[in-house]
């Protein structure tokens, strides 16, 4: 039985240590990026990080910016986020993200998702979760606004309400 | 008095660090502090790109300087495992030739492309030298971007070497060998000198894409034409090439294209030869070449095969070629950054010979010929000579500059680098190589600019430099620290394949401008899927079936297929939609006999593949991406041909 115990712990060992040298390769973040990820803050900012800090939003949704932002998603989010669920695909899926978080979190992490998930203690959780790093796939302020208009017109439509997360 | 005593002491000085140099065994050669010369800490970045031909490898990699450290291949004319490069559909194209698809060939030289004589480095030239053809590398992406074959031509050794501001790639042929049509190639060897040709190729490159093509060729004579340069500054509408087997010996050449104590290098007045082909002047002949192209939005090439060059003959066109007498089977013929001098290194000759520019001029002007080769003058080798330098070495290959007054000529037999005074042809160091230097770089040592701080010695023979590897050995390459007025050892580094040619600049030029992904908006591919939403399967004949797939961190879109049937010839399209830099996947799948490939970010690439037996195949991302790389994988069902396994695919359910 101790033996088993100590073999066990042993394996798990093992397998903690090279875990965690996969992690750091999977984490190809250059040397700036590093330099800004040791700057950890410590309390947590319900808008995130980043460049976004207050966003204006209006009403009646745009139609012309959900059109954009849904083709962006469907190209460069669709792979691992599910559309009229939460259920987790690799992502989360997209259902309520309008009414969980602000505006500016939302669009904070598309932009800027490597210091995002370095440094804001809600993304950092969801990495613990999925473990894969949401890619940065390389969306402008303009995109990001327009998949936020998109993100709300899918709230509106699969969960019969929106932007309850607006600070 | 102590004049004579200062002297005296001196030279003995002078003795010692002379003797100091040429250590007693091999390995004692690096001053003490070398270690943190070459030293690049962690993170921190080379000064310069150092782009270094392969040779028999057919490919090109890219070292760091000062340190050394190679950190990438770019396959040219080769396959290359890495990333599928020659076995991708959309690279395939980039290797066809009129003969053929050809996976290997030979890579000696590299020009960097140049504005007014100085590195833009927009684009690396490099030259086939078995199967004739130059190809251009794309700086900002380090790919292979077009290959043109160079009809005429046999063994593309005095190629590629550019003009001042790269108007022109010029490939002149080692082996002549008759041309045109078939009756006129079908002859007795024994004719060589009756029937045989020297075709020197000029390659035009648009300034704006660098798309190349064969503007014109000249109808040399029959010798074999070894190296290059444009001419600089001054000389900047000429062109020169040295010529070895003057003799036009066809058998036994080691011994009988010696014979002679000179040979030529030819001045081509190429600006007049562009009039005369402008003009008209020339003759269509026929040939047939291939032009390979890859557009940078479908990321795919094509390869098409053209007719007809233009041929332009120098004895009925009198004010384009002249030979310059140059003792003896001149190798390396180097221009001098201001232009003014033109430096030829005969392999079997005693001594360096110098030529000046503005003489040559002087002499074709009053034309002081010493004689002629079928009407074309050869010019007086005293007056176009500027000097010699006088016992240098035994075995002179090439030379660079520093852009300070000085030359440094490799010395293959005696083994030896020698510095020595451009002005007054006075030997001031030399350095023992390890062994048997053949070219030598400077960092833009052959620009109007050169950065006179480094020069690397590449080496042909290696023996006991670095840990044995039975009997293949790496090839090396050796730092010089040139910056103190002498050559100072600093580093010995293996190389990939055998390095000929290399050029250098500084990273600066470039490392900015470099593309880190592919927009996927701009992804013209044919076969691209934009998104899992497009991911599907589509059978397209009785035994074609295209797959859309996509790859993101971390799966693939579809990743279970069924309905494909014994005999089918499937076609990958892997369509990597990550927009990150550094975030290749790679697509592998089990009985695959046409390798792998790694797509970049961005970019959509081809595995074809053949369903040779029934089961189940499981297919893999190769290069590790996330944390779930190995959960990215998938499986497709192979059936036998006549089964009623409809056609399905999925992902997730």
């Amino acid at each position: 039985m101790k033996w088993i115990a100590i073999l066990f712990s042993l394996s798990m060992l093992a397998l903690m240590v090279s875990c965690g040298g996969e992690t750091q390769q999977t984490e190809r973040k250059t040397t700036a990026e590093r330099q800004t990820a040791s700057k950890v803050e410590q309390k947590p900012d319900p808008r995130g990080v980043g460049e976004v800090t207050k966003v204006e939003l209006t009403d009646p949704l745009d139609q012309s910016m959900i059109r954009r932002g849904k083709q962006i998603s469907d190209v460069k989010c669709a792979a691992c986020h599910k559309y009229e669920t939460e259920e987790r695909l690799v992502g989360p899926g997209y259902l309520n993200v309008t009414n969980r978080r602000s505006p500016e979190w939302i669009m904070n992490m598309i932009t800027n998702v490597d210091v995002m998930l370095d440094e804001d203690p809600v993304a950092r959780a969801m990495l613990e979760e999925c473990l894969v790093r949401m890619p940065n796939q390389n969306i402008s302020i303009d995109e990001a606004r327009d998949i936020l208009e998109f993100l709300r017109f899918n709230d509106e439509e699969h969960a019969g309400k929106r932007d309850r997360g607006v600070l | 008095m102590t004049k004579s005593v200062i002297f005296i002491s001196s030279a003995v000085l002078m003795m010692i660090a002379l003797f100091s140099c040429r250590p007693p065994a091999p390995g004692a050669a690096a001053t003490g502090d070398a270690a943190s010369r070459v030293y690049v800490p962690p993170g921190e970045h080379d000064e310069f790109y150092n782009i270094v031909s392969g040779g028999f490898n057919g490919q090109a990699s890219v070292v760091g300087l000062p340190s050394g450290r190679t950190f990438k291949i770019i396959p040219v004319f080769s396959v290359h495992p890495e990333n599928g490069y020659g076995f991708s559909e959309e690279t395939k194209p980039l290797l066809n030739t009129t003969h053929g698809f050809i996976p290997w060939d030979d890579l000696h030289h590299i020009a960097i492309s140049t504005t007014n004589g100085v590195h833009d480095a927009r684009w690396a030239f490099a030259n086939a030298n078995n199967t004739p053809r130059v190809a251009r590398i794309d700086l900002t992406t380090f790919k292979t971007v077009e290959i043109l074959e160079i009809p005429n031509s046999a063994g593309n050794h005095s190629s590629p070497f550019i003009t001042e501001n790269t108007e022109y790639v010029v490939a002149g042929t080692r082996f002549s060998v008759p041309f045109g049509e078939a009756a006129d190639v079908d002859v007795p060897i024994s004719t060589y000198k009756e029937n045989f040709r020297g075709a020197i190729t000029f390659i035009s490159v648009d300034p704006d894409d660098g798309e190349m093509d064969i503007a014109f060729q000249i109808d040399a004579p029959p010798f074999n034409y070894d190296l290059a340069r444009g001419g600089k500054k001054v000389s900047r509408d000429w062109f020169f090439i040295s010529c070895y087997n003057t003799e036009m010996a066809h058998t036994l050449l080691e011994v009988n294209a010696s014979q002679r104590d000179k040979d030529y290098i030819m001045a081509i007045n190429w600006r007049r030869a562009e009039e005369h082909a402008r003009n008209g002047k020339g003759t269509v002949i026929p040939a047939q070449y291939a032009h390979n192209k890859k557009d940078k939005n479908t990321h795919s090439a094509t390869s098409t095969i053209k007719e007809g060059v233009l041929m332009l003959d120098p004895t009925e066109l009198k004010d384009i070629v002249y030979f310059i007498p140059c003792p003896k089977s001149p190798h390396g013929c180097d221009v001098s950054p201001d232009g003014e001098y033109i430096v030829g290194s005969g392999k079997l000759a005693a001594l360096i010979p110098v030529f000046s520019f503005s003489k040559m001029i002087e002499a074709i002007e009053n034309e002081d010929f010493e004689g002629d080769i079928n009407g074309l003058p050869i010019l007086n080798y005293e007056s176009v000579l500027y000097g010699e330098v006088q016992r240098p070495g035994l075995g002179p290959l090439h030379t660079e500059f520093d852009g300070k007054g000085n030359a440094y000529t490799s010395m293959f037999v005696s083994s030896e680098v020698v510095m020595w005074d451009l002005k007054t042809l006075e030997v001031i160091d030399r350095a023992p190589t390890y062994y048997s230097v053949g070219h030598l770089m400077v960092p833009g040592g052959c620009t109007a600019d050169p950065h006179g701080k480094y020069l690397v010695a590449y080496n042909k023979i290696t023996k006991d430099r670095y840990l044995p590897t039975g009997p293949e050995l790496c090839h090396s390459a050796q730092l010089f620290d040139i910056s103190n007025g002498r050559l100072e050892l600093l580093l010995d580094f293996p190389t990939i394949g055998e390095p000929h040619y290399a050029e250098a600049f500084p990273a600066d030029l470039i490392k900015d401008r470099q593309v880190r992904f592919f927009r996927i908006e701009d992804n013209n591919h044919p076969y691209v899927t934009r998104g899992p939403g497009e991911a599907r399967v589509e059978r397209e004949s009785d035994n074609v079936v295209r797959v859309y797939m996509t790859s993101i961190r971390s799966h693939f879109r579809p990743d279970n297929i069924e309905g494909i049937f014994v005999g089918d010839t499937v076609y990958w399209h892997v369509t990597n939609l990550e927009q990150e830099w550094d975030l290749p996947h790679g697509f592998a799948i089990k009985g695959a006999n046409n390798a792998e490939i790694l797509i970049m970010p961005g970019e959509t690439l081809t595995l074809k593949w053949i369903a040779d037996r029934v089961g189940i195949f499981p297919f893999y991302c190769t290069d590790f991406c996330s944390a779930l790389h190995q959960e990215m994988q998938g499986y497709v069902r192979v059936s036998p041909r006549g089964s009623n396994v409809p056609l399905t695919y999925s992902t997730g359910k």
